[in-house]
């Protein structure tokens, strides 16, 4: 089975993110094609008309360029996917010190927890 | 493009369905959904011809709805419809021999990504695999539109997975149009673009499945228990 979609947002949104993360990890390079509308539909159980939405949107947005008659790739312009890179961390951000903030904590204790938390990631992945 | 105008059915005294106006574009995945015997069954009857409004009109690309229909509609129904001394092949030859627009070659693609065995009798084979023969039978019909009642009902997980992809696979929404009747939203959801909800013989609401999500902030699963147990109001008799 695939996995599931968030209830409540627009479904052809989530696999655009799917995709962009894809992108960030790497699993997909600049230059490369992005499965047909059909397999893509198959692989993750949506409907075919929600992945054209995606790659629309995703064009839209300058990630994808799509080639008349040979389908859908990665833009090679490294600066736009850096960007992209740039943009959801920063939005990530935002989520974290929204949420820390209606809980009352101020910028210093935000820092400090983060710091905190990631040595004992670290101390932890050494441990093993 | 299919449109109801002013439909009612009766059967007999118990109305099946009330004053319905509705239009379903083509090249969308569309799903009717409702529970148990709230007309979702009766409203793809009045489309593929099978039963006759009592009053209004269906109309199917601009014809109206009669037996002839059946040329353009592809029915998948709720119960089996087959012969059961026939085997697999035979029902398929059969099928091929009654509607020119039988694809074989699709058919035998779907029988193989089905796994179905074609030496097999069709009685002799477990519900599972006899539903699978039934969407291969549906889905091997170039027809404009296509129609499928409960497609899912009553089968477990593994072969409603296979009956998804199938139809994702083999359905090409350029030039088709699937309205289904489910009962089972939350494994559909990613598949529908539409839905049209049927409450006690009436349509309660039509939406692109996207835009529901977006505006109520929640699954159509979710939404469909909050209006059908009556968290929203039911407009009351003045």
């Amino acid at each position: 089975m695939s996995d599931e979609f968030h209830p409540s947002s627009p479904i052809y949104l989530q696999l655009a993110e799917r995709i962009n993360r894809q992108i960030l990890r790497r699993e997909l390079r600049p230059g490369d094609k992005l499965p047909s509308v059909r397999e893509m539909a198959i692989q993750s159980h949506v409907n075919p008309n929600t992945v054209n939405r995606t790659y629309s949107e995703l064009e839209r947005m300058g990630i994808v360029e799509s080639r008349r008659g040979q389908g859908t790739f990665i833009t090679e312009d490294e600066k736009r996917l850096s960007q992209l890179r740039e943009d959801l961390r920063n939005r990530q951000i935002e989520f974290f010190v929204r949420a820390m903030g209606e809980m009352g904590f101020n910028p210093e204790e935000i820092v400090s927890g983060l710091q905190d938390y990631l040595k004992q990631q670290r101390d932890r992945g050494k441990e093993e | 493009m299919i449109r109801l105008q002013g439909v009612s059915k009766r059967y007999l005294r118990k109305k099946a369905l009330m004053d319905v106006d509705l239009q379903l574009p083509t090249g969308k995945i569309i799903g009717v959904i409702g529970e148990n015997g709230s007309g979702k069954s009766t409203m793809l009857k009045l489309i593929s011809g099978l039963v006759r409004p009592s009053s209004g009109t269906v109309t199917v690309d601009g014809e109206k709805v009669d037996r002839r229909t059946a040329r353009k509609v592809s029915y998948l129904s709720e119960l089996d419809t087959y012969y059961p001394f026939f085997t697999v092949q035979e029902t398929i030859d059969y099928y091929a021999s009654q509607f020119a627009d039988f694809d074989g070659e699709t058919s035998k693609e779907i029988l193989s990504f089905m796994g179905v065995d074609p030496a097999q009798k069709v009685k002799h084979l477990s519900k599972g695999y006899r539903s699978r023969v039934k969407i291969l039978l549906v889905l091997s019909r170039k027809v404009p539109y296509i129609l499928m009642d409960e497609p899912l009902s009553g089968l477990d997980p593994m072969v409603r997975d296979s009956i998804i992809k199938g139809l994702i696979s083999f359905v090409d929404l350029e030039k088709q149009t699937v309205v289904l009747t489910t009962h089972e939203v939350n494994e559909m959801e990613p598949l529908l673009d539409m839905i049209v909800a049927v409450r006690d013989g009436e349509v309660i609401k039509v939406a692109d499945v996207e835009e529901l999500r977006r505006t109520e902030n929640k699954s159509i699963a979710e939404w469909m228990n909050d209006v059908y147990a009556g968290n929203t109001c039911r407009s009351l008799p003045s």
